[in-house]
């Protein structure tokens, strides 16, 4: 920085000093962080989301009781000092269960999104990047996925589960399946970034200094498709929160004595008229978690590029 | 047009056909069966469960079962025997043993009676709320309407429905907790659970593309005209702007028309929703079958219905 001031001599006006000198240089990271600071909604859920990342990383250490232990003097107990959320129909503690819950909830969802970015920026480069006929074959098989509902995916892919076989193999299935259903977007994003990029000019100096196609394609063509990726990935993952947590209400997801908030939430369903609390609480965290997300990811997609606000 | 209908139309012969394939192959692929011990039932001994398979043909070779069900479905519209709820075709699962007594009663039809409520009420709602949003774009009405709708797709259909029913059916006592077809009072809520993410979901789309058509040429064009502000709106600005609207509005009818398990689960509406689960859970093959198929002709006549729209709204399409 110092180095572009020396020329200047004498005092340097107050207002320069103020906007030129003392404004560090920005980058485009700098930037987007700057804007989305400024937005408070998105702010505010992104604190919300670091801090219930923290909450499920240091589940035990934070929670008053086991996920699983069981209270008989509590059974259906509403709220109390005890309790702060009530217990459940075993007189578990429904605070303690839920930030265990929110390992499952959150991890498939982390998990899930992230192996969905890398398969799909893999295709989507691979497609963007050599374009013709290998697009083509490539675009159509995706569109050919498109029109297979999610769920039902997701469903079929579960038949393949031996129905018998434990709760660990199920919930792989659960990350395997919505993995697979879910990289078809990220794909299309990428190819189509790619497909763009490599038309501009920093791309045609790059292959004319001898950068090999991989070089090109980490280097150059990979960090300017990145925004729209991140995006998307902050938007996916309330995706696979809503998506884990209704088959862990239909009794697809975890099993017992394990937590997730879909399954919280089916188990509240079952002694809504009891305990109302056992419903109410997992309902407000998938509810609050899903719109601190979406929140967030809307807030980065504007900060990203302001012009863009709210155009998908 | 005609053309371009019977077009789409074979496409879609191929497509169902493909659809057939590919779930009888997972069928076979999926371990278990509908005659093997689960949870639910005693051990059988392996003679009894070959037996079984024997009886219903399941132990023929997998081409032969395929053409034999495909054959019973073409030629006499039958979707076979149910494996798992004995005594029942999957006909009659469906669709009900008489049919034509009380039509608006039978599983088939208060799905469809659902969706389709659901349908009208998110279409009616949200393209007005993106249209809305879209003219006073970044004012307090565009953020009210953004938030309803970021709300909306935020919160998953069942935790609404189960929201409102502490609500409005455990505490305040207006409208019935769960069931179908004894009072409208009882459609208000599963209607509106069900409606809710699709007014989101159109509400933002319609912004989104509003916005861009009204960046475009034409609409400057058609105001320089000297065109009032209502004209190049809903005739210029609206029409092209509903065009990636509808492209998710065939999915959608298509998805809420063959029922919704989860919304019909917890109002214990007793449409076809729970069969597409209870027919996986249980491997009853047929009911497996029938459930996809029945999906997947729904969406491709709703995606039929799209395409012709999309001829409408725009006739370059017609023609391509």
């Amino acid at each position: 920085m110092s180095s572009n001031t020396q020329p200047i001599t004498g005092p340097i006006p107050a207002a320069v000093e103020e906007d030129v000198l003392k404004r560090p240089r920005t980058s485009l990271f700098q930037d987007t962080i700057r804007r989305l600071l400024r937005n408070k909604v998105a702010t505010v859920s992104g604190l919300y989301i670091l801090l219930i990342a923290l909450a499920a990383i240091l589940a035990p250490l934070i929670t008053p009781y086991p996920y699983d232990e069981t209270d008989y003097s509590n059974v259906l107990g509403k709220p109390n000092a005890e309790h702060i959320f009530g217990a459940d129909e075993l007189g578990r503690d429904v605070f303690s269960r839920l930030i265990f819950g929110s390992r499952v909830s959150l991890g498939v969802a982390f998990v899930g999104s992230l192996t969905a970015m890398l398969i799909g920026v893999l295709y989507g480069a691979v497609a963007g990047y050599l374009g013709g006929w290998i697009d083509d074959l490539m675009m159509r098989f995706v569109d050919l996925m498109y029109g297979f509902p999610v769920l039902l995916f997701v469903i079929l892919v579960m038949l393949i589960i031996p129905p018998n076989s434990p709760p660990g193999l199920i919930m792989v299935g659960v990350f395997v399946s919505l993995g697979v259903v879910s990289w078809l977007g990220v794909s299309r994003l990428v190819r189509g970034q790619f497909l763009s990029l490599r038309q501009k000019e920093f791309v045609e100096a790059a292959r004319a200094t001898g950068a090999t196609p991989w070089r090109i394609i980490w280097r150059h063509l990979l960090p300017n498709s990145l925004g729209p990726v991140i995006v998307w990935l902050t938007l996916q993952i309330p995706n696979l929160i809503l998506t884990e947590s209704t088959l862990s209400f239909i009794g697809l997801g975890v099993q017992e004595p394990l937590s997730s908030w879909g399954k919280m939430l089916s188990d509240g369903w079952r002694s809504m008229r009891s305990a109302p609390h056992m419903a109410v609480f997992p309902a407000l965290a998938i509810m609050i978690t899903m719109l601190a997300f979406n929140f967030f990811g809307d807030g980065l997609r504007d900060a990203l590029d302001p012009t863009m606000r709210g155009r998908d | 047009m005609a053309t371009f209908i019977a077009n789409r139309l074979i496409r879609s012969v191929v497509v169902l056909f493909l659809v057939s394939v590919v779930t009888f192959t997972f069928i076979q692929l999926a371990p278990g069966g509908p005659f093997s011990a689960d949870n639910s039932m005693r051990p059988r001994p392996p003679e009894i469960e070959a037996k079984l398979m024997a009886q219903y043909g399941l132990d023929r070779p997998p081409v032969e079962q395929y053409l034999r069900y495909m054959g019973n479905l073409l030629l006499k519209g039958e979707l076979g025997p149910s494996l798992r709820q004995k005594d029942y075709t999957v006909n009659q699962l469906m669709f009900s043993r008489d049919f034509w007594a009380n039509p608006m009663q039978t599983p088939v039809m208060i799905s469809a009676t659902l969706g389709l409520i659901a349908f009208v009420l998110a279409v009616g709602t949200g393209i007005p709320l993106g249209v809305v949003s879209a003219l006073y774009r970044n004012k307090l009405p565009d953020h009210i309407a953004m938030f309803i709708s970021t709300l909306g797709i935020s919160i998953p259909n069942f935790v609404l429905g189960l929201l409102m029913i502490l609500v409005f059916a455990l505490t305040l006592g207006w409208l019935p907790v769960y069931g179908w077809g004894d009072s409208w009072k009882q459609m208000v809520m599963p209607v509106i659970t069900l409606g809710t993410g699709g007014m989101a979901l159109i509400a933002r789309l319609t912004r989104a593309s509003m916005l861009e058509v009204l960046g475009q040429d034409y609409v400057r064009t058609a105001r320089s005209k000297g065109l009032s502000e209502r004209v190049v709106m809903s005739r210029h600005a609206l029409k092209n702007s509903l065009i990636p609207v509808v492209t998710v509005l065939g999915p959608l009818l298509a998805a809420w028309l063959t029922g919704t398990f989860l919304v019909e689960l917890v109002f214990a509406v007793p449409g076809i929703g729970r069969f597409f689960v209870s027919a996986v859970t249980d491997r009853d093959y047929t009911l497996i079958m029938a459930t996809i198929l029945f999906y997947s002709v729904t969406l491709v006549l709703s995606n039929l219905a799209v395409d012709v729209l999309y001829g409408y709204l725009d006739p370059r399409i017609r023609f391509d």
